[in-house]
C-alpha cells in the first residue's frame, strides 16, 4: 500500500516530510568552522600496486618512440640500407662517446659551452627582467622602446653575429653577447605580458589597503608575474644553447659546437654524433631544470 | 528624509570625541557631505574623439553612525561602486568632502578595509598568508600576523583551511577569507561592494547571518552596497537608496527586524525572518523608493 504512495504525499502516521530545497546539504554551511562537515585533508592516494602499474606503462608509451629510433640507427646501417662511414650504427657512436667522456674532453666542451650559455643567460635575465617590468608598467617608457625593441626583435639573432664578430673579436665577449641577444627577448617579452596581465582587482585591492608603489610592486605585480616570467626563461634557456652552438661552429677552440665541427673536418665521424647526443642531452637537461623551476614558482596556478 | 543629516557640532578636537560622546547621532564616524563624482567619459553620439561629462554621484550627503550597519541599494550603474571608491579613497571627489571621525579622507588608508565582489584574494598566498596582507602594510611583526591571521579566519570560521590556496577554496570560503583580511588590520569601517553578488543564493543567506553575528561580535561600522533590495533590508540597520543617472540619494530607511520573526524570544538565528510581514513592509518600501524614481526618469 505505502509503496503506491506518490513521493510527495506524506505517508500517515510519519512526520511531514520537508521541502527538498531546505533537506539539501548547504555547499558552504554557516558551521563550517565550528563543525567539521568538509574533511580538510583525506588521502587520495591509490594503492601502490595500481601506481606502479600506472607509471610502468606510462613510461612504456613515453619510450616507445626513442627506442625504436635508437634500434633503426642501430639496425639501418649494418644491413647496409645507409652507408656505414656517414651514419655509423648507435654502437659504435656510443663507443666514442664514452671515449669522449673517459678521457675528459666531453665534459671540458660541455663545461666551456654551460659557461659560456649561463653567462649569456644571466646577463639577459638581470637586463629583461627590469627592463619588461618598467615597459609593462610604465606606458611612457612602452611608447619610448616599444618600436625600437620590435625592430630588434625580428632581427634574428644569427643575423647579428657577424657584427658580434666583427665588432667585440672572435673571443668569449662576441659569443656570449649573442647569447644575451638570443635570450633577451623571449625574457623581455614575457615580463612585459606578465606585469600587464595582472588582475586589475588585484592591484586595486592591494591600494586599497595603503600599499605605497614599490611594496605594491613587491607584494603584488612581481609575484603575480612570475609565472609567465618563467615561461620567457624557459624559452630564452632552450635559445642560449641553440645560439651558442652556431656561434662556436663559426669560431671557437673550444665547446660542443667546435667538437663537432672539429670532428668532421677530422673526419672523426663517430665523435661528430657523439657531439650531437651530448648536445641533445644537454638541451633536455637545461629544460628539464627549468620547467620544474617554472613548476615550483607557478604551484598556486590551478591546474 | 529625515535619517539623510543629522544635525551635528562639530567638535574642535577629533580624539576620543566618538568615543567620550557615545550618543546615537553625535559625531558620525563617517561624514558626506555634498560629494559629487564626474567622469569625463567618450561622447560616440558627439563625433569622434569627442568628450563629456558624466555625473556618477551627484550631491551626495550622508551621515554614518559608529558601529552602524549601512546598506546602500540601487540599481547596476547608479554610481553605488564609484562611491565606494570614493569612501576608499581610491578615487577623490569632483566637490565635496568626505570626513571619517572628522579629518578628511584624502587617499587609500588602513582605517578603512574593503571587501571586493570577486574575494581579490592573492592566488599565490594561503588563506593564512591573504589574512596577512593588510597586516603586512601595518608594519605588524612577523610573529604577530600569523596569531592575529588566525584569530580572525577563527572569526569566520575557517580554521582548518588556513594553509588553503584560493583556488582549494569554494566562493562562499573565499569571500570569507576577504572579510577576514579586511577585518585583521582592524579598520575603523568595513567597506563591502556587492560581497555576496557572485554566490548562489543559499551560500548568499549563510554568509549574511555570518556577516551579522561579526558585525555584532565586532561593533565595526559597515558600509554595505548592494542591488538586492532584499540583502539591503535584511543587513541593514538603515537603507540608503540609490537611484541613477545620476547617482542620488534618494531616500534612507530605517529597518528595525528585531523580533519580526519570533514574537516569543529565542535568538532569531532559525527564524525565517524574510518572510515576517514587516520584512515585507520594508522590502516594498525600498522597492517603492527605487522604483518612483525610474518613473520620474520617464517623465
Amino acid at each position: 500500500m505505502s509503496s503506491t504512495v506518490t513521493p510527495h504525499a506524506p505517508a500517515r502516521g510519519e512526520p511531514l516530510a520537508r521541502p527538498a530545497e531546505d533537506t539539501v546539504a548547504f555547499a558552504d554551511p554557516p558551521t563550517l568552522g565550528r563543525r567539521q562537515v568538509l574533511t580538510a585533508d583525506q588521502d587520495p592516494t591509490p594503492p601502490v600496486g595500481a601506481r606502479l602499474r600506472g607509471v610502468g606503462v606510462r613510461v612504456l608509451r613515453a619510450s616507445a618512440a626513442i627506442v625504436l629510433f635508437l634500434v633503426i640507427w642501430e639496425v639501418a646501417p649494418r644491413v647496409g640500407l645507409v652507408d656505414k662511414v656517414f651514419l655509423p650504427p648507435l654502437s659504435a657512436v656510443l663507443e666514442s662517446f664514452w671515449e669522449l667522456l673517459t678521457s675528459g674532453e666531453l665534459g671540458k666542451h660541455v663545461g666551456t659551452s654551460l659557461t659560456r650559455a649561463g653567462t649569456g643567460f644571466a646577463i639577459a635575465v638581470l637586463l629583461a627582467i627590469p627592463l619588461g617590468i618598467a615597459i609593462g608598467w610604465w606606458a611612457s617608457v612602452a611608447q619610448f622602446l616599444g618600436p625600437f625593441l620590435e625592430l630588434f626583435r625580428n632581427t634574428a639573432a644569427l643575423a647579428l653575429l657577424p657584427v658580434f664578430i666583427l665588432v667585440l673579436g672572435i673571443g668569449e665577449t662576441s659569443k656570449i653577447t649573442l647569447v644575451v641577444y638570443a635570450c633577451f627577448f623571449p625574457i623581455l617579452l614575457n615580463t612585459i605580458a606578465g606585469v600587464r596581465t595582472v588582475d586589475p582587482l588585484l592591484v586595486k585591492s592591494a591600494r586599497s589597503l595603503g600599499l605605497p608603489p614599490l611594496r605594491l610592486f613587491q607584494k603584488v605585480v612581481l609575484p603575480a608575474a612570475v609565472p609567465t616570467i618563467f615561461t620567457g626563461i624557459r624559452m630564452a634557456g632552450t635559445s642560449s644553447i641553440l645560439v651558442l652552438i652556431a656561434a662556436e661552429m663559426v669560431g671557437a677552440k673550444a665547446g660542443l659546437g667546435y667538437l663537432i665541427t672539429y670532428a668532421q673536418f677530422n673526419f672523426q665521424i663517430t665523435n661528430m654524433y657523439a657531439g650531437i647526443i651530448a648536445i641533445s642531452l644537454v638541451g633536455v637537461s637545461i629544460n628539464a631544470v627549468l620547467v620544474s623551476l617554472e613548476r615550483h614558482f607557478s604551484r598556486w596556478r590551478t591546474t | 528624509m529625515s535619517g539623510t543629516v543629522t544635525v551635528t557640532t562639530t567638535r574642535p578636537s577629533a580624539t576620543g570625541s566618538t568615543e567620550a560622546a557615545d550618543v546615537p547621532g553625535s559625531t558620525p564616524k563617517l561624514r558626506l557631505e555634498h560629494v559629487h563624482k564626474e567622469f569625463i567619459v567618450r561622447d560616440a553620439a558627439a563625433g569622434r574623439g569627442a568628450r563629456k561629462r558624466f555625473t556618477a554621484v551627484e550631491d551626495f550627503t550622508l551621515d554614518v553612525r559608529a558601529g552602524e550597519f549601512l546598506t546602500v541599494v540601487g540599481p547596476s550603474g547608479c554610481g553605488k561602486s564609484t562611491l565606494l571608491d570614493l569612501l576608499g579613497g581610491l578615487t577623490e571627489p569632483t566637490s565635496g568632502r568626505i570626513l571619517l571621525d572628522d579629518s578628511p579622507v584624502t587617499g587609500p588608508g588602513l582605517d578603512r578595509g574593503v571587501v571586493f565582489q570577486q574575494y581579490a584574494l592573492l592566488p599565490w598566498r594561503s588563506a593564512r598568508a591573504n589574512v596577512e596582507l593588510g597586516l603586512e602594510a601595518k608594519g605588524v611583526a612577523r610573529g604577530a600576523r600569523a596569531r592575529v591571521a588566525d584569530e580572525y579566519l577563527d572569526l569566520v570560521g575557517l580554521t582548518a583551511f588556513a594553509d588553503r590556496y584560493p583556488h582549494e577554496l569554494s566562493g562562499g570560503m573565499k569571500q570569507r577569507v576577504a572579510i577576514a583580511r579586511s577585518l585583521a588590520f582592524d579598520p575603523e569601517v568595513l567597506l563591502m561592494d556587492e560581497p555576496f553578488a557572485a554566490l548562489d543564493a543559499q551560500t548568499r543567506e549563510s554568509l549574511q547571518d555570518e556577516l551579522l553575528r561579526i558585525w555584532r561580535a565586532t561593533g565595526k561600522t559597515i558600509v554595505f552596497i548592494t542591488h538586492g533590495i532584499e540583502e539591503s533590508v535584511y543587513l541593514g540597520q538603515r537603507v540608503a537608496v540609490m537611484t541613477p543617472r545620476p547617482g542620488r540619494l534618494q531616500t534612507v530607511i530605517d529597518v528595525d527586524l528585531a523580533g519580526a520573526a519570533d514574537p516569543g524570544g529565542g535568538d532569531g538565528e532559525h527564524d525565517d525572518v524574510r518572510s515576517s510581514a514587516r520584512f515585507g513592509r520594508y522590502r516594498h518600501e525600498v522597492w517603492s523608493a527605487l522604483h518612483a524614481q525610474t518613473e520620474d526618469a520617464h517623465v
